[in-house]
C-alpha cells in the first residue's frame, strides 16, 4: 500500500482545511477512504453515532497536484483508514500559509498519515512542519460497511431555506425542545415544528422549490401524488443542528429527501466536494 | 405581513393584540429584565407592563407605552397572564438577531384570554413562525410602597457613568453599599471584596450628574447577586435615576431608548440587606 499526494495552490489549500473541519465538527471518528480519482470521508450509522451517517466526497483532482495511490491490492485499488478528523484538522491549521503541503502514508510505531507542510520563512531555507497522524487500516473485509450509500426512497426532494435562517430557527428551537419534526411536500413548502408543555413553535418556508430528480432518481412518490401533501419526519434537534453548525463550505445547492417517518436525508453540493448526512428518525 | 394571513374571526377572538414593525422594540428591553425565568404581564390602555421578581426582595418592570406598537387593541380594561420569559424571548429573536441593517423581524402578539396561550406570529424576508406559549394566572405583583413622598435622596445620571463602574464591580463583594449625602462623598458606590474594598465617587457637580437631590447621608447595603442584574439595564439606557426612600428601599430607574428613538422605562425595585440593620 501506498499513498502520496501535494496541495501546492494555497486555494485548494483552505478549501481542503475548510472541508476537513466540517467534517471534523460532525464526528470524532470515520473512515477516510482514498481512491485514484476520490476522497471519501465516511461515517456508517452505528448505535454509538446515534445512527447518523455521513458521506463526504472530494474530486482529488480538484484539490490536489500529485496524487499516487498504490491500494491494497490491484483489484482493489483502494486504501481504507480510519481517522480522527479533528488530528487532520489540527495538522491543517499549522499549515495555513503553508507553499505545499504533502501527505503521505508511513510507518512509525503504528500506521500514519504524515504531513509536511512547508512554511514560507525569511531565510532561504524552508521550515517544515510535520505531522503524524495515527490511523488505523481498516481490513478488506470490512470495507462493504463503508459503501456509498444508496439514496433511500424518498417521498418527498425539496430544496433547504437559507441555511442562515435555517440555522438561527433549528438554534432557538433547540432551546426549547429536544425534537423537531420536518415537513415537506412537492410544492415547495417546508414547515419545521415543535411540540412541547409549555410552547409550540412552527415555522413555515415557502417557494423553496423542489429538485428535478426525473428519471434516473428513486422518487417513490406516484405521478398522481398530491403536491400540497406533506410527508414528515421527527428528528433529533441536536443532530440537525450540529450538522448544520458544523459547516464551513458554503454549498451552492442544499438539499434535503425525506423518507416518512423514517430518514432525514441532507445533501450539500459544492463544486468539488458533496457531502451527505441521514439521520434517521426519533423512535 | 403575518396580519394578512389572519381572517376577521381570528381577529375578533383575541382580547389583546399588539403589534411591532420590528420585535426587537419588545425583546430588548425583555432581556433587560429577564433574570427569571416568569414574567407576568399586564396590559392596559396605557400600555405592556412587564414584571420580573426575585426572592421577594427584588423587583424589575419594563414599561411598553401603546404609542410603541403600530397595533394596539385592548378590550378590556386590565389584561393579566404569566408567561416563561425565557421561551418568549426565545420564540421572540427566532429568527435570530439580523445585523443587516433594514432587516427586522415583525410581530403581532395575540391574547385570547384566560387559559388560551400567548400567540406570536412572527415574519421575517417572508418567512412565518408561529408560537404558541403556555400561560398561567398572573401572581400579585410585590407592592414596595414606594412613593415620591418618602424619597429621601435622589440623583439621575448620564447611564455613561456608570456603565464602567458596573462593568469592574468586584463580584466577590456580597454586598453593593450606596451612600447619598449632600456633602462629600455625594454619590459613592462601594464593594467590598477578596481584593479589598472599592470606592466609585460621582461628585455633585460632575458633568454626568444631571440631577442632586440629597437631603441627608444615608448608607445602605443591596445583596451584589440581586443588584447584578440590573446591569443590562444599565447597558440599554441612556439615563438613570437612583433613589432611595426612608427605610433604605432602592429604585433604579432607567430611561432606554429603542432602534426607532422611542422611549421606555425599566425600574428596579430592592430591599437593603437585612444583617446591616443590626449594626
Amino acid at each position: 500500500m501506498k499513498f502520496r499526494a501535494k496541495i501546492i495552490d494555497v486555494g485548494c489549500l483552505n478549501h481542503f482545511t475548510r472541508v476537513v473541519n466540517t467534517v471534523s465538527r460532525l464526528t470524532k471518528a470515520c473512515v477516510l477512504r482514498l481512491t485514484c480519482d476520490h476522497l471519501y470521508f465516511v461515517l456508517s450509522g452505528r448505535v454509538a453515532s446515534g445512527g447518523v451517517s455521513m458521506w463526504c466526497e472530494l474530486s482529488q483532482g480538484n484539490f490536489f497536484d500529485e496524487f499516487q495511490l498504490e491500494g491494497v491490492s490491484a483489484d482493489a485499488n483502494e486504501i481504507l483508514l480510519e481517522v480522527a478528523p479533528e488530528n487532520l484538522s489540527r495538522a491543517l491549521k499549522t499549515a495555513q500559509n503553508a507553499k505545499s503541503v504533502k501527505i503521505k502514508l508511513t510507518k512509525k510505531s503504528s500506521a500514519c498519515l504524515t504531513l509536511a507542510a512547508e512554511l514560507p520563512s525569511l531565510s532561504s531555507v524552508s521550515r517544515v512542519v510535520t505531522h503524524d497522524i495515527p490511523v488505523d487500516v481498516i481490513p478488506r473485509r470490512l470495507w462493504h460497511d463503508f459503501r456509498e450509500p444508496q439514496m433511500p426512497d424518498f417521498d418527498v426532494s425539496i430544496y433547504l431555506p437559507p441555511l442562515k435562517t435555517l440555522k438561527s430557527v433549528v438554534d432557538r428551537m433547540k432551546n426549547l425542545s429536544n425534537s423537531l419534526v420536518l415537513e415537506a411536500n412537492l410544492n415547495g413548502e417546508m414547515n419545521l415544528k415543535i411540540d412541547t408543555d409549555l410552547v409550540s413553535v412552527t415555522t413555515h418556508f415557502k417557494d423553496l422549490g423542489n429538485p428535478p430528480w426525473g428519471d434516473d432518481g428513486s422518487q417513490s412518490s406516484s405521478p398522481h401524488r398530491d403536491p400540497e401533501l406533506m410527508t414528515e419526519v421527527c428528528v433529533d434537534i441536536r443532530k440537525l443542528q450540529q450538522f448544520l453548525t458544523g459547516q464551513q463550505v458554503h454549498p451552492s445547492r442544499a438539499m434535503c429527501n425525506i423518507v416518512d417517518r423514517r430518514i432525514l436525508h441532507l445533501i450539500f453540493l459544492h463544486e468539488d466536494v458533496s457531502l451527505q448526512y441521514f439521520i434517521p428518525a426519533l423512535a | 405581513m403575518p396580519l394578512s394571513t389572519q381572517s376577521q374571526a381570528d381577529i375578533d377572538q383575541y382580547i389583546l393584540i399588539a403589534s411591532l414593525d420590528n420585535a426587537r422594540n419588545l425583546s430588548n428591553i425583555l432581556k433587560a429584565i429577564s433574570f427569571r425565568d416568569h414574567a407576568i404581564f399586564n396590559a392596559t390602555q396605557n400600555g405592556l407592563k412587564v414584571t420580573v421578581e426575585d426572592s421577594k426582595c427584588l423587583q424589575a418592570n419594563a414599561f411598553i407605552q401603546a404609542d410603541i406598537f403600530q397595533e394596539y387593541i385592548i378590550k378590556e380594561d386590565t389584561v393579566g397572564f404569566q408567561v416563561n420569559l425565557t421561551v418568549l424571548l426565545d420564540c421572540l429573536t427566532i429568527f435570530g438577531g439580523s445585523t443587516v441593517p433594514g432587516v427586522c423581524t415583525a410581530l403581532r402578539m395575540c391574547y385570547n384570554g384566560y387559559g388560551y396561550p400567548l400567540t406570536l406570529f412572527l415574519e421575517e424576508g417572508g418567512v412565518v413562525t408561529v408560537c404558541k406559549i403556555n400561560t398561567q394566572e398572573p401572581e400579585e405583583p410585590i407592592d414596595f410602597d414606594f412613593c415620591s413622598t418618602n424619597v429621601t435622596n435622589k440623583v439621575i445620571l448620564q447611564s455613561d457613568s456608570l456603565k464602567e463602574a458596573f462593568s469592574e464591580l468586584d463580584m466577590t463583594s456580597e454586598v453593593l453599599q450606596i451612600t447619598m449625602s449632600p456633602s462629600h462623598p455625594y454619590f459613592r458606590l462601594s464593594t467590598f471584596g477578596n481584593s479589598g474594598n472599592a470606592h466609585y465617587d460621582y461628585p455633585k457637580d460632575s458633568d454626568m450628574m444631571e440631577l442632586f437631590q440629597c437631603t441627608k447621608i444615608q448608607t445602605s447595603r443591596y445583596k451584589m447577586s440581586l443588584l447584578k442584574p440590573s446591569t443590562k439595564a444599565l447597558a440599554l439606557s441612556c439615563k438613570v435615576s437612583v433613589r432611595t426612600d426612608s427605610r433604605g428601599f432602592l429604585s433604579l430607574q432607567y430611561l432606554v431608548r429603542n432602534d426607532d428613538g422611542q422611549i421606555c422605562f425599566v425600574e428596579y425595585y430592592c430591599c437593603p440587606d437585612e444583617e446591616v440593620e443590626e449594626e
